[in-house]
C-alpha cells in the first residue's frame, strides 16, 4: 500500500542531517565495519538492512557513541551531526545522547512508574523547571508516541506492566522526551506482535514529521513500508545506499539483489 | 531439512514409543541413583543439625530457667543501718532469714553453709533494694533472690542423690535443708531473664549474656559502617569503572583470596596494626568491628559485583540512550536495582562475621568483664568469645550456659539470614 507514496517521497530533496565518511570499527581484532559513507537527512526514515552480523546496528551505534562504552570498540572516521563532529574530544557524549536519541531492540523501561520513565531525560538534562512544565513534556511525549491514551490514567503504574508493544512505545516516548533531534532505532519491532508492530511503525511514519529516523531492521517489507532511503550492509561494507523504491525494485549491486530476493542472509 | 522428513517417513525402522529397551533402563536407573545420591546428603545434612540442635537443647534449655528462692528477710536495723548504707550486713540478714526458715540448722556453726545456699550476689539483690528505698530498714519484706549454682543443678535434677555423699558438691544435710526450703514453697524456677540481662560473672548462677550482647552489637555496627560503604564502593568501581586490564584481574584474584584467608590471620593483623601499631585499646568492640569489617569486606565485594552484573545490560542502555552520565547510570539505576543482592550478602557477611571467634580471642575480647560496654571502646567480650570463656569455665552451671549462649546465637544467626531471605523476596524486581 505504500508502494503509491514510494516515488512521490523519493523525489524531495532534504537537508543533510547526519553525515558519515570512511567510518572504521574495530572490536579488538575484529574489523566490523569498513569505510562506510552514509548520508542520512532530515525528516526522513532511513532504514538499515542486511543480514545478522553485518554490522548494521553497529554502525547504528556509532551515531549516538553508545560504543564508548564497550571497552575494546575502537571507531575512526568522521561522522557529523549539524555539521559538527560528534567524536570531537570536546564533545561530552552524553550531551550527544540527548540529542540522538535511541530505541532499543528488547523494550527496556526502567523498572519505575511510567511518569518517571518519561521524565528521567528531562530531568537529568534540567530540561523542566517546574512539574507543571515536566508533566506538559511527559504528556507531549507521550501522545508524540502514541500510547496517551492508553495510559493516561495510570501513569504511576510501573512501566514494566505494559504489554511489549506499549513498553516499546514507552520506551520512543522516553527518547522523545528529551528533545532529540535524531532517533536510532534499533530492531524496535523485533520483540513486538504484527498489531503492535503495526502501530510501532505508524508510528515511525508520524515521527519522521519531527526528527530525522534511523531504523535498523532484518524486516525487508518493513523497510519498504517505513522508510524513503534504505542502506544495505554486507560483511561490515555499505554494500548500497539509496531511495529505498530504488533499492527494492532496481538494485545495482548483484549482492543487495541476493538478498532482497532472500538468496543471502 | 526436506531430505530429514524424507527418510523418517519413509524409513524401514519404525520403534513404539511405549516399548522399553536395555538403554532406557540404564537411563531410568542412572537417574534414580543420582536423586538416591541427592536426598541421602539431604537427610545427612538434617540430621548432623537435627543432633546438633538437639544435644545443645538438651543440655540448653535448663540455663533458660533459674533457681530462686523467695524470703522473708527482717531488715535488722542492727545489721543495715542508713548512714552506712551501701555497706551493711546484707548477708547476715539474709542468712538470719534462711535460718528461721531452717529450725534444725545451728545458727552458730550452720551458718556459713547456711548462707551458701543463696547466690553470692544475692546479697546485692537486698543491698540495692535497700539502698533505693532506706525506709524499709526496720521492716520485713519478701525478696526473691537466685539460690548458688550447686543448688540450682540439685533444683534442675542434675545432682544424683544417690551418689555418694562425698562426691557430690551438696551433703545430706544441705539436701535436707533445701528440700525444705522447697517444701515451704519457697523455690521457684522461673525464666531466667537474667541469661539476658546481666552481663558475665564468676558465678554461673548470676552469668549472663548482656555484655557479650552488647560487645557484639558495637563490632558489628562498626563492622558494618566501615564494610559497607568501602565495600561497595570497591564493587562499583572494580564492575562499573574499572578498565578491564592486568591490574584488575589481579585485584580481582586477590579480593577473591582475600575472602578465604583464614580468620585467625585477620586477627594477628589487628593484634600487630591496630592494637600494638594505632595504639587502640585493648579488647574493645571498635577494634573487633575493624578487624571483622576486613573479613567482612571481601564478602560485600564480592556479593555487590554478582548483583551489579545481575542487572540486565538493556537497564544500562535504557539509561545511557536518553543522555544519562556513567554515574547517573550506576547510581540512579543499576545500583537501586542491586540493593537487594547487596544487602542480602551484606547480611551474610555480617553473620559470619557475628560467629567469627578467633580474631576476637587475639585482640583481647576473651577477657572476664562484668559489666557491658557503654561506647565501642569500652573493653567487651563478644557472643563467640562469652561462650568460649564458658566453655571453659569449671562450674557445673556453665555448661547449661554454654549451649545456652550458642543458642542465643544460632538464634541470631537464623534471624539475620531469615532477613537476608526475607529482603532478598521483598525487593527483587523482575524484568
Amino acid at each position: 500500500m505504500n508502494d503509491m507514496r514510494l516515488t512521490e517521497r523519493g523525489v524531495e530533496t532534504k537537508q543533510i542531517k547526519m553525515k558519515a565518511r570512511g567510518v572504521e570499527v574495530f572490536y579488538g581484532d575484529t574489523h566490523a565495519i569498513k569505510s562506510v559513507d552514509v548520508d542520512i537527512e532530515d525528516h526522513t526514515v532511513t532504514a538499515f538492512i542486511g543480514p545478522s552480523g553485518c554490522g548494521k546496528s553497529t554502525f547504528l551505534r556509532c551515531l549516538n557513541r553508545m560504543n564508548d562504552t564497550i571497552d575494546i570498540c575502537r571507531v575512526t572516521g568522521d561522522i557529523h551531526l549539524d555539521g559538527e563532529d560528534i567524536y570531537d574530544p570536546r564533545i561530552d557524549p552524553v550531551q550527544l545522547r540527548a540529542k540522538v536519541g535511541m530505541v532499543f531492540q528488547k523494550p527496556n523501561p526502567f523498572p519505575k512508574s511510567i511518569y518517571d520513565n518519561v521524565a528521567y531525560g528531562p530531568k537529568i538534562h534540567g530540561l523542566a523547571r517546574t512539574k507543571a512544565e515536566l508533566d506538559e513534556i511527559v504528556e507531549k511525549s507521550l501522545r508524540r508516541a502514541a500510547i496517551w491514551n492508553e495510559v493516561k490514567d495510570r501513569l504511576d503504574a510501573p512501566g514494566t506492566g505494559l504489554s511489549g508493544g506499549q513498553q516499546q512505545r514507552l520506551c520512543i516516548a522516553r527518547a522523545v522526551a528529551t528533545g532529540p533531534e535524531v532517533l536510532l532505532m534499533d530492531e524496535p519491532c523485533s520483540a513486538l506482535d504484527p498489531i503492535a508492530t503495526a502501530q510501532v511503525e505508524e508510528l515511525i511514519d508520524e515521527l519522521r514529521q519531527s526528527y530525522s529516523v534511523v531504523i535498523v531492521t532484518h524486516s525487508m517489507q518493513q523497510a519498504a513500508r517505513v522508510s524513503q532511503k534504505t542502506a544495505f550492509f554486507h560483511l561490515g561494507t555499505l554494500v548500497e545506499f539509496g531511495e529505498t523504491s530504488k533499492i527494492f525494485t532496481n538494485p545495482e549491486d548483484p549482492r543487495t539483489e541476493s538478498y532482497i530476493t532472500g538468496r543471502i542472509g | 531439512m526436506a531430505d530429514i522428513t524424507n527418510s523418517g517417513t519413509g524409513g524401514p525402522r519404525k520403534s513404539s514409543l511405549t516399548e522399553s529397551s536395555a538403554k532406557i533402563a540404564k537411563r531410568k536407573r542412572a537417574d534414580l541413583i543420582l536423586q538416591g545420591f541427592g536426598i541421602g546428603a539431604i537427610l545427612t545434612a538434617f540430621t548432623v543439625l537435627f543432633i546438633l540442635v538437639a544435644s545443645l537443647v538438651s543440655t540448653g534449655y535448663t540455663a533458660f530457667v533459674q533457681t530462686h528462692v523467695t524470703l522473708q528477710v527482717f531488715v535488722d536495723p542492727a545489721e543495715v543501718a542508713e548512714e552506712r548504707l551501701p555497706r551493711g550486713g546484707f548477708q547476715e540478714v539474709l542468712t538470719a532469714s534462711l535460718l528461721s526458715n531452717l529450725p534444725d540448722a545451728d545458727p552458730e556453726s550452720d551458718a556459713r553453709a547456711v548462707r551458701n545456699i543463696l547466690s553470692n550476689g544475692a546479697q546485692f539483690y537486698l543491698r540495692d533494694r535497700i539502698v533505693a528505698n532506706p525506709s524499709l530498714i526496720g521492716q520485713t519484706i519478701s525478696i526473691t533472690v537466685p539460690v548458688s549454682d550447686p543448688f540450682d543443678q540439685l533444683n534442675k535434677g542434675n545432682v544424683d542423690r544417690a551418689t555418694p555423699e562425698a562426691q557430690r558438691r551438696v551433703n545430706d544435710r544441705e539436701i535436707g535443708w533445701f528440700d525444705a526450703l522447697d517444701t515451704a514453697g519457697m523455690i521457684a524456677t522461673p525464666l531466667n531473664w537474667g541469661l539476658i540481662t546481666n552481663a558475665d560473672s564468676r558465678f554461673p548462677e548470676l552469668a549472663g549474656l548482656r555484655g557479650a550482647l552488647v560487645g557484639t552489637f558495637w563490632a558489628l555496627l562498626t563492622c558494618f559502617l566501615i564494610s559497607f560503604p568501602i565495600g561497595i564502593g570497591a564493587a562499583i568501581y572494580l564492575e562499573e569503572f574499572a578498565p578491564k586490564n592486568k591490574l584488575s584481574d589481579f585485584i580481582e584474584v586477590n579480593i577473591n583470596n582475600l575472602a578465604a584467608v583464614p580468620s585467625v590471620v585477620f586477627g594477628l593483623l589487628a593484634l600487630a596494626v591496630f592494637l600494638n601499631w594505632f595504639g587502640l585499646p585493648r579488647s574493645a568492640p571498635f577494634v573487633g568491628g575493624l578487624t571483622l569489617a576486613l573479613m567482612t569486606m571481601p564478602t560485600i565485594i564480592i556479593a555487590t559485583r554478582a548483583a551489579l552484573k545481575a542487572v540486565p545490560p538493556s537497564i544500562r542502555e535504557a539509561a545511557l540512550g536518553v543522555g544519562a552520565s556513567k554515574q547517573q547510570v550506576v547510581f540512579g539505576h543499576v545500583l537501586p536495582l542491586a540493593m537487594p543482592g547487596i544487602l542480602t550478602g551484606t547480611i551474610i557477611g555480617l553473620a559470619q562475621a557475628l560467629g567469627e571467634t578467633a580474631p576476637l580471642l587475639l585482640i583481647g575480647m576473651n577477657a572476664f568483664i562484668t559489666s557491658a560496654a557503654s561506647s565501642p571502646f569500652d573493653a567487651s567480650t563478644a557472643l563467640p568469645t562469652q561462650i568460649f570463656i564458658w566453655a571453659d569455665s569449671p562450674e557445673r552451671g556453665f555448661v547449661s550456659r554454654t549451649s545456652a549462649a550458642i543458642l542465643v546465637l544460632l538464634g541470631f544467626l537464623v534471624l539475620m539470614n531469615g532477613m537476608a531471605i526475607y529482603l532478598r523476596n521483598k525487593f527483587e524486581r523482575r524484568w
